[in-house]
């Protein structure tokens, strides 16, 4: 008998805290790809002093049934320490950094700097033909300033996937 | 790193470092075939006498034989294979032992370290090739990490949801110098939880009492939990009243002669087991997990019970089948925890709706699912349920501990069907990946572990020819394994299959070809039998059991014979077809149920 809410999708942040040994990227990678589970973006990076953790934040979407499959099964995986469902759990932060390269000159490359200013975006590389500009905030912030620049000679994105963590003093 | 606390002990090479852990681990038995890769640690198994090794004939039977080993004895099985075709061929057995929850370690070579990456000879990436075969796996790159991830991997593949753990061994590490550590009994990130919520339990004990046509649905959880976690549920079985069915991995942890169990449930499940999973209103899943060989049709599975699942590993629960009340735990512990919670509530159970159940029960026993007829001309020809009905009954003139391995297809379900399992580890199939191959490897390991015990692998012709060099290594350790072949010159599950759902198109599944079972037998040091018809039957069994040899007895079956009953793919618990009657009208199946394997 299907759950009262199996059709509805929704999307999730989960934060997950591993050993920082090798092949443990792959794992859950693995785990994605072999049981059908969509990644909408991935972050990784060791978060603790000595480097022997790492924090992986991985955005997916799919019934509150798949999502709880998801969270159990990076639950025992070995080298996990930690599984904490971000949307679930209580208000969070959830941002993005991306480094924007547009190319342009003259009017439109004043716009460019202009529409920068408003989104605090900041320039981080400049040449007479191009910016590089760096913007960190939500995803819709980020696709929000991408549309814009588009017409006005954006040239490349590079996004980071969103990083998160939850408000106030509770921690994963 | 750790401060040293005690005087450094003079370093050892990785090999013996290896084998001085594998024996503080109590591994006594060994499954592996050498290489150029594993050379340093077969040089240091002929220096010492603690270790037995056992030389197989192909990398994925020394896995089925660890799996045998392991779950007819309760241990962590341990393979030793070489780097590139040793692991890939180990790959097939690690998978099974993922997928049947068995633990294992098997210990790869792997080219020195410095070679990895360069598609040096026989290299493969082998904890890439393994990571989704396995519960986890290491590479182990330092010397200084060797003994303590050889503990780790016992630990893991025992600990939590048993499985297989491979321990890539680069040769660099076997020959270089390495520290030893002792065992350890923690890990750092992995602690599965085994004590069961109390509030759960209460919950659980608050539906059970309350319920009117309760079904108890045990799984190879139960097995794997001990004999202990098998006596505690007969206990509740019995204390409570409620009928009891088990999965294909499940059975023997519930006396099969006991009057409350309903027998095997699922595709070839009884007619009962069934429909009370169907009529439950309250179900009581213990290690067991919701398989789509057991459940049919999802949205069609129990339509009217409250269901309580108990299981070790939380990604079981709610994984297909949402659950009312989830209990993670060790299954003996749960129900230890669910037998005193029981006695302990003063609700009275509802015995009258119960006797009510049973009388139901009773009817849809009455139809006799399992039922065959067996001409009893001494020329007939031999229907395999009984065959298999015979084997079980004449082991029962034997005093010996007799133990049932299978190959994969019709003659393991008629085996499942028709022996009868009283205790549990004495039952090893090949339940979730249904591996073709997998009783004979099996079976050689389960004799290893007993050498005095009865080992019969209930084969059919097409899937013992799938791992039959290791009939060798049967020869060359002189165990006694008997074969016992159900010979229809078919794959029949496939030519069941194409009966049933594609037209009788028989397409690719006769066994053509096929050796002289009695010949192959002799040349390989074994004693060979046949038997033709029912009057030959009676007498190649006491044969085979009488033998204290390796013996293939080749059982001529009819070839037509199909195996009931079975709810068609894509079909609920309710649409079974019972037996030749329901044949052709396929009812239930629709094309959906058509793309189900």
């Amino acid at each position: 008998m299907p759950g009262p809410d199996n059709n509805h999708h929704r999307s999730a942040i989960i934060a997950v805290l591993v050993d920082n040994e090798s092949g443990v990227l792959a794992r859950v990678i693995g785990l994605f790809s072999g049981r059908g589970y969509n990644i909408d973006s991935l972050t990784v990076a060791p978060v603790d002093e000595a480097g022997r953790q790492s924090r992986i934040t991985v955005v997916t979407s799919g019934t509150e049934m798949v999502i709880e499959q998801i969270k159990a099964q990076l639950g025992r995986l070995v080298p996990v320490h930690r599984v904490a469902d971000l949307t679930r759990e209580g208000p969070h932060v959830a941002r993005e950094m991306a480094l924007v390269k547009v190319l342009g000159r003259g009017e439109t490359r004043v716009e460019a700097l202009r529409i920068a200013e408003t989104f605090r975006a900041r320039v981080v590389d400049t040449t007479i033909e191009s910016f590089v500009f760096e913007l960190t905030g939500a995803t819709e912030k980020i696709d929000a300033f991408v549309t814009l620049m588009r017409p006005l000679g954006l040239a490349e994105v590079s996004r980071t996937g969103i990083a998160a963590i939850a408000r106030g003093e509770r921690t994963i | 790193m750790q401060a040293a606390t005690a005087p450094p002990e003079p370093l050892q090479s990785g090999a013996e470092v290896l084998l001085r852990a594998l024996k503080d681990q109590g591994v006594e038995v060994v499954f592996g075939y050498p290489g150029g890769a594993v050379l340093p640690i077969y040089d240091a198994i002929f220096n010492q006498n603690a270790i037995r090794h056992i030389l197989v004939r192909h990398e994925q039977a020394a896995v089925h034989a660890a799996e045998g080993y392991a779950r007819s004895t309760g241990k962590v099985g341990v393979v030793l294979v070489t780097s590139g075709p040793g692991a890939t061929n180990a790959v097939t057995g690690l998978l099974d032992a993922l997928m049947d929850s068995v633990p294992v370690v098997c210990l790869t070579g792997q080219v020195p370290t410095h070679l990895i990456g360069n598609d040096a000879f026989q290299e493969a990436d082998t904890t890439g090739i393994t990571r989704p075969a396995t519960k986890h796996n290491y590479l182990v790159k330092q010397s200084g990490d060797l003994a303590r991830v050889v503990h780790e991997a016992f630990y893991v593949a025992s600990h939590g949801r048993p499985g297989p753990v491979v321990i890539d061994l680069p040769k660099d590490i076997l020959i270089g110098k390495a520290p030893y550590v002792g065992p350890v009994d923690t890990h750092r990130s992995y602690r599965p939880r085994t004590e069961p919520d109390p509030a759960q339990i209460a919950r659980a004990v608050a539906l059970l009492k309350g319920a009117k046509r309760p079904v108890i649905y045990t799984g190879g959880g139960v097995v794997n939990a001990g004999p202990e976690a098998a006596a505690a549920l007969t206990r509740f079985a019995r204390m409570s009243g409620f009928p009891c069915t088990n999965t294909l991995m499940g059975l023997g942890a519930f006396p099969a002669s006991d009057p409350q169990f309903l027998g095997m449930l699922g595709m070839h499940g009884t007619y009962e087991a069934n429909l009370a999973m169907h009529g439950a209103d309250v179900l009581l899943a213990i290690g067991a997990r919701f398989d789509d060989r057991v459940t049919g049709r999802l949205n069609a599975f129990c339509p009217d019970a409250k269901k309580i699942h108990i299981d070790i590993d939380p990604s079981s629960i709610n994984k297909t089948v949402p659950v009312d009340v989830a209990i993670i735990g060790d299954a003996g512990r749960a129900i230890a925890a669910l037998e005193a919670a029981w006695e302990e509530d003063a609700t009275v159970p509802d015995r009258a709706a119960l006797a009510v159940w049973w009388r139901q029960i009773d009817e849809w026993r009455a139809r006799q699912s399992l039922r065959f007829t067996q001409d009893t001309a001494p020329g007939a020809i031999i229907k395999p349920q009984y065959a298999i009905r015979r084997l079980w009954e004449l082991t029962q003139e034997h005093s010996r501990d007799v133990f049932i391995t299978t190959e994969v297809g019709q003659h393991q379900m008629w085996a499942a069907q028709h022996f009868g399992f009283e205790r549990p580890n004495r039952w090893m199939t090949s339940g979730g990946l249904g591996t073709m191959g997998y009783g004979l490897p099996a079976a050689m390991g389960v004799q290893i572990a007993h050498p005095e015990a009865l080992v019969i692998d209930i084969a059919g012709e097409a899937s013992i020819l799938m791992n039959i060099q290791e009939m060798g290594t049967l020869a060359q350790y002189r165990l006694p394994v008997k074969v016992f072949i159900l010979n229809n010159q078919y794959m029949g599950m496939i030519r069941q299959w194409q009966e049933l759902l594609h037209g009788s198109r028989y397409s690719e599944s006769y066994s053509n070809a096929l050796p002289d079972f009695v010949k192959l037998a002799e040349s390989f040091h074994a004693t060979g039998l046949r038997a033709e018809n029912y009057g030959q039957l009676d007498d190649v069994i006491r044969a085979m059991l009488a033998s204290d040899r390796a013996v293939i007895a080749d059982i001529a079956v009819d070839p037509k014979e199909n195996c009931f009953p079975m709810i068609p793919s894509g079909a609920a618990h309710n649409e079974m077809i019972l037996g030749a009657e329901g044949e052709g009208e396929a009812r239930g199946i629709t094309d959906e149920g058509l793309v189900l394997v």
